[in-house]
């Protein structure tokens, strides 16, 4: 009991930067932009987030925790929004081919955040990593609330961060569905001229929730450099979640409430071989690391063969915009 | 005439796109409760004209005044605000969102949405003009005048007082369109301008107070439709006088059966029947018309005769010709190479013209070339037959095209379906399956394509002619046979039916009875 309680929380742990990478994917891709660039956002999030509070505890006599964690969040999420400006003005503005800028933008967001984490752990003399107290934010709980035996374990034994995942996964929800602005921005995924000849400006809407999206995915390659990374930069630490995460986007067709399960699924899958004692051996445990992407191809049959019109990606989606097109 | 009356007033419009200008200084004006038909040939400017009226496009030069007013439109958003607003040919609705929410969409308010005060405001407004609506269904549930009445409504409750409808009867039953015409009708007596954009003469005479005649992008005049005839609109149209009456050569004496088609039956992927136990034969030298409204699995009859759609049940007979003489085979389950192949010549041109039958971005020759590569010799295509094929064609069918490496999808509409049929009949089929040819045609296009189709019909091939507009069928065809939701519910002779019997059978009502009467 005790270890299956262990796996859940390992999984939600495991499960929060997919959450990130997906809300924020649908987000992108509700407003009819494709964005194949979450593993570069993810990176710039990264490092960004990292850089934040690694400076900001460089120049500040007492550093506070708090204010570390929330300077990495706020760094993250304007980087990561950064990258998908770049997108944006190629694609709406400058309307180039979506998949082939959303593939720049991972090679250029691997590249910056790879590039900045040595140039950082270089400055930091051999490498770069976070006080202790900032690392005790990143790895906090709910206090008094967690100290409840089993659901206290179960519901509050988590960093800000992961409730801070689900909080947005819901908002981002209930805009959707329940706001006047929602319903434009779906109407701008759907079909943009139409939104367009309802009097709805399509470039801003484009334009915004594209950047938003990328700065939730940023977050999400924070999460992973300050709790998986526990506050170290490692190159090449998002090694392919930013992939998973726009699986995931079709996986949970296009929904932030499934996104929530969706993504912690992923992240049980990811996490289950340290609970179940396979005896696995080197070559075997590599094997057992395709499990998650295994399991996205399976997804992606499975989804492609089950056509609805209501879990269907944007009609617009990867396609750009142009009123005076004949 | 006080300015105030007009609610608009064009002046001196003037759009080019690229080298082609599409409006040269057109002005027109129309005024507050009055119906304004703008009558004019494919790439006349029409839909331009009223696109830059409704801020989808931006006029290089000219004037606009809405109530006496100088305005500049400069998107949709500021055209409701003036209170305009058009219903486009290709409806600009929202497949996965509900008639009510495609309604409200854009326009600003609280943050959350109040359906049920929601629902309740445009029940009200449906019910003052006569429309019925169901504000809680999707619109890809919907029929195509379901459609147009969530579009219309969708203009009325943005308050607009001049409407502009793009073609708005092509896709609608003869009912449907009296309905619609009742409804605009309603309108005009509520105080409202609008436009109506059609290519159909009659419904032009039927419904509107004064026509504007657009040709070439300019416009060429303004009559009041009490003193006109569809033979003075068709002259100023084309500027020239043209004949009216659609050829009806006598079917062939000595017909033979090409095709029979048996209990035919298709599923959709959902499962429903699409075609359902359909049976008819098509004869040599005759054309066949089918009518039928959107979606009564017209599109479902073509393409398994072409080999394109997965067939449920039944048989289609074609008869093919050896030495040893004629003998019927049934090609259900063939694929298309295979049905070509085996000698049965069957020419089909699907309805979506650039999506199925031409490849838009290639060229003519490359286009010709997608029925003939396989002929060429070793592993090179034979470049120099097509491309003499296609020169033909344009000398033949007067092709309106910079030359024959112009992509295809440059060229106007009516250009793009001389290409498809000229390509099509090139290849001397015998049995001919034509979708919708003329759809979206002018008048000129439109009487070429039947000659087109009636010197086939004189050769001896059996033209199987899908269309939509009732008038057409009944005069082109030599027997019509009428789809509803997949069952044959006639087939009867034109000569001795009335439109309004082919309409009932169309919604349904009967099932082959009519067809006697």
């Amino acid at each position: 009991m005790y270890k299956f309680i262990q796996f859940i929380c390992a999984t939600i742990l495991a499960g929060t930067p997919f959450l990130y990478g997906t809300v924020g994917e649908i987000l992108t891709e509700k407003s009819g932009n494709l964005n194949l660039g979450v593993e570069g956002m993810m990176f710039m999030g990264g490092i960004a987030g990292l850089a934040g509070a690694f400076y900001y505890e460089k120049f500040t006599a007492v550093p506070i925790g708090g204010i570390a964690a929330l300077i990495a969040v706020v760094c993250a999420f304007c980087c990561a929004a950064l990258g998908a400006l770049i997108y944006c003005f190629l694609t709406i503005t400058l309307r180039a081919n979506q998949n082939v800028t959303g593939l720049a933008l991972t090679i250029f967001g691997t590249g910056f955040g790879n590039f900045f984490g040595e140039v950082l752990s270089s400055r930091a003399g051999g490498y770069v990593a976070v006080s202790a107290a900032t690392k005790a934010v990143f790895n906090g709980n709910v206090p008094v609330l967690s100290s409840i035996p089993t659901v206290g374990k179960l519901l509050f034994s988590y960093n800000f961060a992961v409730y801070l995942a689900v909080i947005v996964a819901i908002a981002i929800a209930l805009f959707l569905n329940r706001t006047r602005k929602g319903l434009s921005l779906r109407a701008v995924g759907e079909n943009p001229a139409t939104a367009d000849a309802a009097g709805i400006n399509v470039t801003l809407y484009k334009y915004l929730a594209t950047c938003i999206g990328g700065g939730i995915c940023g977050i999400g390659g924070m999460y992973i450099v300050m709790v998986t990374c526990s506050g170290v930069w490692v190159n090449n630490c998002i090694s392919g979640y930013g992939w998973i995460a726009v699986a995931l986007v079709i996986f949970v067709t296009w929904s932030p409430w499934r996104a929530l399960i969706g993504s912690f699924i992923f992240g049980g899958l990811s996490v289950l071989r340290y609970y179940l004692h396979l005896g696995l051996n080197n070559a075997q445990s590599q094997l057992y690391d395709v499990v998650p992407y295994a399991a996205t191809v399976i997804v992606l049959i499975i989804t492609g063969i089950r056509q609805s019109r209501e879990h269907a990606i944007p009609a617009s989606c990867g396609e750009n915009y142009f009123r005076e097109e004949r | 005439m006080a300015d105030e009356l007009n609610a608009i007033k064009l002046v001196d419009i003037t759009k080019s796109f690229g080298n082609v200008v599409a409006n040269n200084r057109i002005s027109l004006d129309v005024r507050k409760g009055e119906i304004l038909a703008l009558l004019g040939e494919n790439g006349s400017g029409k839909t331009t004209l009223m696109n830059i009226l409704s801020g989808i496009y931006f006029p290089d030069g000219g004037r606009i005044y809405v109530s006496g007013r100088e305005v500049t439109i400069r998107s949709p958003k500021e055209a409701f605000e003036l209170g305009i607003g058009m219903i486009h040919q290709h409806f600009k609705l929202i497949d996965v969102l509900t008639a009510a929410e495609n309604i409200v969409l854009g326009l600003p308010g609280s943050v959350g949405i109040n359906r049920k005060a929601l629902f309740a405001e445009i029940k009200e407004l449906a019910s003052r003009y006569g429309f019925e609506i169901d504000t809680g269904k999707k619109i890809y549930d919907m029929s195509v005048s379901e459609k147009q009445t969530v579009e219309i409504i969708k203009v009325l409750y943005r308050g607009a007082d001049i409407l502009i409808l793009d073609e708005p009867t092509a896709v609608l039953t003869p009912q449907e369109t009296e309905k619609l015409f009742n409804v605009l009708r309603n309108m005009k007596a509520d105080g409202k301008a609008i436009i109506i954009i059609t290519h159909k003469l009659n419904e032009v005479l039927a419904v509107s107070d004064r026509v504007s005649i657009l040709r070439k992008g300019e416009s060429v005049g303004t009559v009041d439709t009490a003193k006109t005839t569809q033979q003075e609109l068709t002259d100023l149209m084309v500027g020239r006088r043209v004949s009216l009456e659609i050829d009806r050569p006598q079917p062939d004496e000595n017909a033979v059966e090409c095709l029979k088609i048996v209990d035919l039956t298709c599923k959709s992927p959902e499962g429903h029947r699409v075609l359902d136990s359909v049976s008819f034969s098509l004869y040599s030298g005759e054309i066949l018309g089918i009518a039928g409204i959107a979606g009564s699995g017209q599109r479902e009859l073509c393409e398994s005769i072409a080999g394109l759609y997965p067939v449920h049940g039944g048989a289609i007979l074609c008869r093919v010709q050896s030495q040893d003489g004629d003998y019927r085979e049934n090609i259900v389950g063939m694929k298309p190479t295979e049905i070509i192949k085996r000698g049965v010549a069957m020419a089909f041109v699907p309805e979506d013209r650039l999506g199925m039958g031409l490849v838009a971005s290639m060229d003519m020759t490359d286009n010709m070339m997608l029925k003939s590569y396989r002929s060429g010799k070793g592993i090179f295509t034979d470049r120099k037959t097509p491309r003499a094929m296609a020169e033909n064609l344009i000398k033949r069918l007067d092709i309106v095209t910079p030359g024959v490496s112009t992509p295809v999808r440059l060229l106007s509409g009516g250009n793009v379906q001389k290409v498809l049929v000229g390509r099509e009949i090139a290849s001397s089929p015998s049995v001919l399956v034509v979708a919708y040819p003329v759809r979206g045609l002018d008048i000129n296009s439109s009487y070429t394509i039947y000659d087109l189709l009636n010197e086939q019909k004189k050769k001896g091939v059996a033209v199987l002619f899908i269309g939509e507009d009732l008038d057409v069928l009944m005069e082109l065809c030599d027997r019509v046979m009428v789809l509803c939701g997949g069952r044959v519910t006639g087939i009867v002779d034109p000569k001795s039916t009335t439109k309004e019997q082919i309409g009932l059978l169309m919604a349904g009502a009967g099932s082959g009875k009519a067809a006697s009467s």
